[in-house]
């Protein structure tokens, strides 16, 4: 089987077990030159598992890994064309950060005015120039990391992968970060496979997301197809912060009736076949797509409501209040006064919905 | 900012103030020395160091004094004019069985078997340690378990195969004798020493170097060793004073003329012709100790905390 050379990265029918536990199960995953790809999920979904696999640094059970469309499953980390930057940068301590940089290319043995030339710019992308002289201990959280990119960068190398790169960093300098390494590809134009359990930066840096659960992809597409069209209850719970309101009702004649309340959802967009579905199901709605007060009554549905929680994040509100026995988020602008136990008319358009049977969490 | 509320805050606080008064415990708390507790604690303290401190004081004490002092028997009395000849005649011309060259040969061989074993132990183990967390192959597990079940059985057992072993490969009776069984039986506790301590590392650093294209050895030597000082000196440590605490190897395997100090030792002390001359049994004994003192107090300065601080999360 000849790998699709537009591809950088292909990966076959690729399972891993532990013993009897199957971390990965027959995972076929297509990226191509140049995409940023994020990998997405809880933690112990597999996602880490797989990015060390690609690099080479767990063997495989099963299946075939293809880089720049050559198949390199049992090939060394070396020899297989990546760069990695962990969780806990993995800096060598003992040694400068221009050792900690050089390090890979004295191991291949390059010239020196090579391995000179290669520090020299991968220092100045990074604006690590200052600090080449100091041992690791002496750099802060976010020094570190751009180190530990920098030691990637230097290998000259197809594809990046980032293994949670921003997760021990402060909230501040991880935004920052984030946007270096959104810049750092937008520059390099190489394939990077990114590992996070953080929506905020899948969002912000992915191409297309892969969001993994159980060692099995859920739904790999677009930042935008993943908020606005998931798949399943579990890939819509996961993204969007706060998460999703989830109505459980009963489905007919394109009405949901929820604790009395009658819904009419014919303005959604059903899938295939599913227009005169009847079933159990569970709608989805996200709390920034409710419409607040007056406006509210344009909307193709709207309800009338009570406030019990009132959460001001500074740039809007977020607030509790009940549709029929369900709890129901919402954001508002923070400029509307809520008070609790304030009666308030909410509405929103089941186009933006999302709509799940409830026996499978599959998106009708 | 100015609002009614906040206002009316501000004055209950200025109420609460006024009740205040200014004398009553304020800034550090005392802390005073002589609290029941530390009494308690010191006095228990200061026994315990009289306790381990009062043979080492009779012996120095014995050490520098002349015989016929020593005869008149106050053994916890100063001495009454200082003396070094003891010291001098224990590591010179003290008798150890048939010769009479004191100690000092007996320390040079101890030396010569130190070095060696505290070297070749401490290597092995180290690169034993770094394959069994970092190169796991299959049975690795098995083998290190094989390998700790090692220092459980009696070193008395293995006297006789090994005297056996070493007699076919042509060195029993010999310096190298002595080496091969103390490297043999450091082996065991070193290795697990090294492997809990290579296992404590972040193994991201280990997989960073191979993402670098590091090999086993360039791994070990680059990444590995710089990181494992405290380490080291704790198994140096360990194997200085246990091989040159060791009696039963050097009697055994050693032969006559390659005699550790701790065997002299033994013939001095235990000599039965003639008088017994404590003050130089004393100063022999405390030459014999000075090795592993001088190793204690010089590598507890040497212990470095968290070498490996930095490379993780700081």
């Amino acid at each position: 089987m000849k790998a699709n050379t537009t591809n950088s990265v292909s990966i076959r029918n690729l399972s891993l077990n532990f013993g009897a536990v199957q971390v990965l199960q027959e995972m076929n995953l297509e990226v191509a030159q140049g995409e940023f790809l994020v990998l997405l999920g809880p933690s112990g979904c597999g996602k880490s598992t797989l990015l060390n696999c690609i690099a080479g640094l767990l063997d495989v059970s099963g299946g075939q890994i293809f880089i720049s469309g050559k198949n390199v499953t049992w090939e060394e980390p070396k020899n297989r064309g990546i760069g990695m930057v962990f969780q806990s940068y993995a800096l060598y301590p003992q040694m400068s950060v221009k050792k900690n940089l050089s390090f890979g290319l004295r191991v291949a043995g390059l010239p020196r005015d090579e391995i000179e030339r290669r520090v020299k710019r991968a220092a100045e992308m990074l604006q690590i120039e200052p600090l080449l002289e100091r041992k690791p201990a002496n750099l802060s959280g976010g020094q570190r990391q751009r180190v530990a990119i920098g030691r990637a960068l230097v290998r000259d190398v197809d594809v990046f992968l980032f293994d949670e790169p921003l997760s021990n960093l402060d909230a501040k300098l991880r935004s920052d970060l984030r946007v270096e390494i959104k810049r750092l590809h937008q520059r390099l134009q190489n394939t990077m496979i990114y590992v996070t359990h953080d929506q905020i930066e899948a969002m912000t840096l992915a191409d297309r997301i892969a969001i993994m659960r159980d060692g099995i992809i859920q739904q790999l597409d677009t930042p935008h197809e993943i908020y606005n069209r998931p798949v399943n209850l579990f890939v819509a719970g996961f993204i969007g912060s706060p998460s999703m309101n989830f109505i459980t009702g009963e489905l007919a004649d394109q009405v949901i009736s929820v604790d009395g309340l009658s819904l009419p959802v014919d303005r959604y967009g059903f899938g295939p076949g599913n227009d005169d579905l009847k079933a159990k199901v569970i709608l989805g709605i996200r709390p920034e797509h409710v419409i607040v007060g007056e406006a509210a009554l344009t909307q193709p549905v709207t309800f009338e409501s009570e406030i019990e929680i009132v959460e001001p994040m500074g740039s809007d509100t977020i607030a509790w209040a009940k549709l029929g026995q369900h709890s129901f988020t919402f954001r508002a602008e923070s400029e509307l006064d809520l008070e609790v136990g304030q009666k308030i008319r909410l509405g929103f358009d089941p186009a933006r919905a999302s709509l799940f049977e409830a026996a499978t969490g599959e998106r009708i | 900012m100015s609002n009614p509320a906040q206002l009316s805050t501000n004055v209950a606080l200025d109420a609460v103030k006024s009740d205040l008064t200014l004398d009553g415990p304020q800034g550090p708390r005392p802390k005073p020395f002589f609290t029941p507790k530390r009494m308690v604690i010191y006095s228990i303290l200061f026994v315990a160091c009289l306790y381990y401190l009062f043979p080492l004081y009779v012996m120095l004490m014995t050490s520098f004094k002349t015989m016929p002092e020593i005869r008149f028997g106050n053994i916890f009395a100063p001495p009454r004019e200082v003396t070094g000849e003891a010291w001098v005649k224990a590591w010179t011309s003290a008798c150890t069985g048939l010769t009479c060259n004191g100690l000092s040969p007996g320390f040079w061989n101890s030396v010569k078997i130190l070095i060696p074993s505290v070297l070749a132990s401490t290597i092995v183990a180290a690169v034993n340690g770094y394959a069994l967390v970092n190169w796991k192959f299959k049975g690795s597990e098995v083998f290190f378990a094989v390998l700790i079940f090692g220092s459980f059985i009696p070193y008395q057992v293995m006297i006789y195969p090994l005297v056996m072993i070493t007699r076919e490969l042509g060195i029993f009776g010999t310096i190298w004798a002595v080496i091969l069984v103390h490297t043999i039986f450091g082996m065991p506790i070193l290795t697990l020493l090294f492997r809990n301590y290579f296992a404590s590392l972040p193994p991201e650093l280990f997989k960073a170097a191979r993402v670098d294209g590091a090999g086993f050895w360039r791994i070990f030597l680059e990444v590995m060793l710089p990181m494992s000082l405290p380490i080291v000196v704790v198994a140096l440590i360990l194997q200085v004073t246990g091989i040159w605490n060791d009696f039963l190897f050097g009697v055994v395997f050693a032969g006559t003329q390659n005699y550790p100090m701790t065997v002299q030792l033994n013939n001095i002390v235990n000599s039965a012709q003639g008088t017994p001359e404590y003050n130089v049994n004393m100063a022999a004994t405390m030459l014999t100790g000075l090795v592993p003192l001088i190793v204690y107090f010089v590598s507890g300065r040497l212990f470095v905390r968290g070498v490996a601080a930095g490379a993780v999360k700081g």
